[in-house]
């Protein structure tokens, strides 16, 4: 029976494959046009728009500071362009990835979505999102105008699927006044292993549990990816087969972590955000945190920190980091024109990706990143360095829910619920069915 | 005892037909779809928006059902079973899930149940400022799951929360990890959730207490009951029905928790705090697998409807 059912979806994971791509030829065909994937190649790849005028709906999750500046950057374009109109909606992210499949399916999703690289293979596979490999030809965008780590995440199955529009890395922002009161020097932050563990030694001399570790994804899990790939280990092997995060390199990075608990430089059973707000409120000295937090630390003008590139403790550098994508999504019948449009959107918006800047995010167009404008934003500035070792998940479907095991094992292993060793090795275990699961279900 | 169920059972059914009543019956006797007209809004609702979608549930359920891929294939009960067979990818996290449910309904259950009752009985004397309690006790109910769970996990938090400081203050353990480990954050989920809602449950005691006509209590103690003996034997009585609704729809509000262990434990620690409604909308809404969502909310269903049978059953039996 077993058997039976594993040979059939077998079948079916092979057929979803095929499947897709001859919908996605159905959906192509409504406009009676030959070519395989009309959707795709419509317009002349975004370099202008000369049609009747479209509305455009566009999908984000910019939910903080950034959404403010978002929508302005959406109003001057609007102005700019009398023949396309953008409307933007919002979402919180993760509401935004549990609606879009079934707006889309209904007819009703969006024309244009925001989505995070790690999302991209996934929609990419269930034919949400449209190929853009026009849009970056057309433009004559190249892995040179990007970060190539940023530049590949767009790619699935070797097309593109996303137009990067920034990145968000994982930074490390210290607290002035407590390296002071510790008798470090608060304009060097520590950089290398040797020098963080020096400075929390000092700190733990001086009473202060430097660094407190978080067992949960926010920002615990995401420090341990870092560090993860610091010691040279790796999620996933290359074909993203199996998973690999209980090598060896995992567990000592793991080990190094939890053990920062032991040595009592940080408090057992840390909450959710408490390790952030007691950065805030000066009772830890470093926090390892995403680029957004800079804007919400700017207003709190009482706490007087810095922010830089994460230490190396491994052997290479590496951090945390995902991205923000422009996508085209597909839409039952195929409307040639607001493809074109959207397409101008998305080259428009992507030049003007200085301005979302100063959303907090580094963008991903390297000339905006090396020019004056951008460095003089000193903070988000500090952590373009960090987008040449950026790790980032692979391009598969899928991988959503085994990237959770993943902190998940973490979780259980901060939490001192089992070694570092036996929390990884279970949740490979885990993760090795959920990636077979993904394999039947969507063909890879 | 016996006057009180024929109370009871008289307010339950429709009044007897006076005079003017049957009078009205007779001249319409002959327009029988009067009634069903009258029935015909709310069937329509309940079709459209009962009905339908539990047999649609049903039928997605047994497909390999996600909403984008163009195939959606019949493949029997091979959701069922993945739920049922240990080398599938959801078995563990499913029953850790039902596990976790379970523990939760199995305390929270009796304490919802209990302690309204006592807070009722309480709040049905009178004293000064009875009002008062009476609105006090039921405040937090008003308030939305994202409020009392965030409210909560900051004030549970081990390091930095107001409930470990003031328990170090008088000299207890101020360490305990109440929202990162077992059995603190049950502790923790159970307490919320009693201090939340329990002004519900408290409510409905309350006008369950003014129905018992006082003329019992009257009576009892003329025939020289005490206290205890006229909780037992008219109290109690006179809430059968009530309680068997608390009991009934606190174990189902419990048996859905979801938002209260989402907001304050995070799952914590691992995934021993992720419930079962937490596991299908995991299902079905993060990794868009809504045949085994749908598999997992019937078999769940189906557990809570047998769960509540015996349940009538067994107050059923007392009253024969």
């Amino acid at each position: 029976m077993i058997q039976n059912e594993m040979s059939r979806r077998r079948l079916l994971g092979l057929g979803v494959g095929l499947g897709t791509a001859a919908s996605l030829t159905l959906a192509g065909c409504g406009g009676g046009s030959s070519s395989p994937d009309k959707a795709g190649s419509a317009g002349n790849g975004g370099k202008d728009y000369t049609g009747p005028k479209v509305d455009l709906k566009l999908w984000n999750g910019f939910t903080g500071g950034d959404g403010d500046i978002f929508k302005a950057l959406v109003q001057q374009f609007n102005s700019e362009h009398q023949n396309i109109a953008v409307s933007v909606v919002t979402y919180e992210w993760a509401d935004y990835y549990s609606k879009l499949p079934g707006a889309v399916s209904s007819g009703n999703g969006p024309d244009i979505a925001v989505m995070h690289m790690d999302q991209l293979a996934t929609f990419a596979a269930r034919g949400t999102i449209s190929e853009l490999d026009d849009v970056a030809k057309n433009l004559e965008l190249n892995e040179g105008d990007f970060a190539p780590t940023v530049w590949k995440g767009g790619l699935y199955n070797e097309k593109r699927f996303g137009i990067p529009l920034d990145m968000h890395p994982l930074g490390f922002y210290y607290n002035k006044a407590v390296m002071q009161k510790a008798g470090l020097d608060p304009n060097k932050p520590p950089a290398t292993k040797d020098e963080y563990t020096a400075a929390l030694t000092e700190l733990k001399k001086s009473g202060v549990q430097g660094f407190w570790v978080s067992p949960f994804q926010f920002t615990g899990g995401m420090t341990f990816y870092s560090l993860l790939h610091q010691w040279g280990g790796k999620l996933f092997d290359d074909e993203v087969a199996k998973a690999t995060f209980n090598s060896d390199p995992a567990v000592e990075a793991c080990t190094w972590l939890v053990d920062l608990i032991k040595q009592g430089h940080s408090p057992a059973n840390v909450g959710q955000d408490a390790d952030y707000l007691a950065f805030k409120s000066g009772k830890n000295a470093f926090n390892w945190n995403g680029i957004w937090q800079i804007n919400d630390l700017k207003k709190s003008p009482n706490v007087q920190w810095g922010v830089a590139p994460l230490p190396q403790i491994g052997s290479q550098p590496a951090a945390w980091a995902n991205s923000h994508n422009f996508t085209i999504v597909k839409q039952r019948s195929a409307n040639e024109n607001k493809v074109s449009g959207a397409k101008v959107f998305i080259n428009w918006l992507s030049q003007h990706s200085l301005d979302w800047a100063k959303g907090g995010q580094v963008p991903a167009r390297k000339a905006v990143r090396d020019s004056a404008e951008f460095k003089a934003l000193t903070e988000v500035n500090a952590l373009a360095p960090e987008l040449e070792y950026a790790a980032f998940p692979p391009a598969v479907p899928g991988l959503g829910e085994v990237v959770l095991t993943f902190y998940n094992a973490f979780n259980e292993a901060a939490l001192n619920k089992k070694s570092p060793k036996q929390a990884l090795d279970d949740g490979v275990a885990k993760a090795n069915k959920q990636l077979e699961d993904n394999r039947k279900k969507y063909g890879n | 005892m016996a006057d009180v169920i024929e109370a009871g059972a008289a307010r339950d059914s429709a009044p007897p037909p006076s005079g003017p009543t049957s009078r009205r019956r007779a001249t319409q006797r002959g327009n029988r779809a009067t009634p069903y007209l009258f029935l015909a809004p709310y069937l329509v609702l309940f079709g459209v928006f009962g009905l339908a979608p539990i047999l649609f549930g049903v039928w997605i359920s047994l497909h390999q059902w996600d909403l984008q891929l163009p195939n959606r294939p019949f493949i029997g009960f091979d959701n069922y079973q993945d739920l049922f067979s240990s080398d599938s990818a959801i078995y563990g996290d499913w029953w850790s899930s039902v596990r976790a449910t379970g523990i939760f309904t199995l305390f929270s259950v009796p304490l919802l149940v209990v302690i309204p009752l006592g807070l009722a009985l309480l709040l049905n004397r009178s004293f000064p400022g009875r009002t008062f309690f009476r609105a006090a006790f039921f405040a937090p109910y008003v308030l939305g799951v994202a409020v009392i769970g965030l409210l909560w996990r900051f004030l549970l938090d081990a390091n930095l929360g107001l409930v470990n400081l003031l328990l170090g203050a008088v000299g207890l353990p101020s360490d305990t990890p109440w929202v990162t480990d077992v059995p603190w954050a049950w502790v923790s989920l159970v307490g919320v959730t009693v201090w939340w809602t329990c002004g519900f449950n408290a409510v409905i005691y309350l006008a369950g207490l003014q129905d018992i006509p006082p003329e019992l209590y009257e009576a009892a103690k003329v025939d020289g009951a005490g206290g205890w003996d006229r909780f037992r034997h008219v109290t109690i009585p006179g809430l059968r029905p009530v309680v068997l609704f608390v009991l009934t729809t606190t174990i189902l509000a419990s048996a859905n928790v979801f938002g209260q262990a989402l907001l304050i434990t995070q799952g914590a620690p691992g995934e021993q705090t992720r419930t079962v409604v937490w596991r299908i909308v995991d299902e079905g809404l993060r990794d868009y697998d809504a045949g085994r969502a749908a598999a997992m909310s019937v078999f769940f269903a189906l557990m809570l409807a047998v769960v509540s049978v015996v349940n009538f059953r067994l107050f059923r039996y007392r009253e024969d």
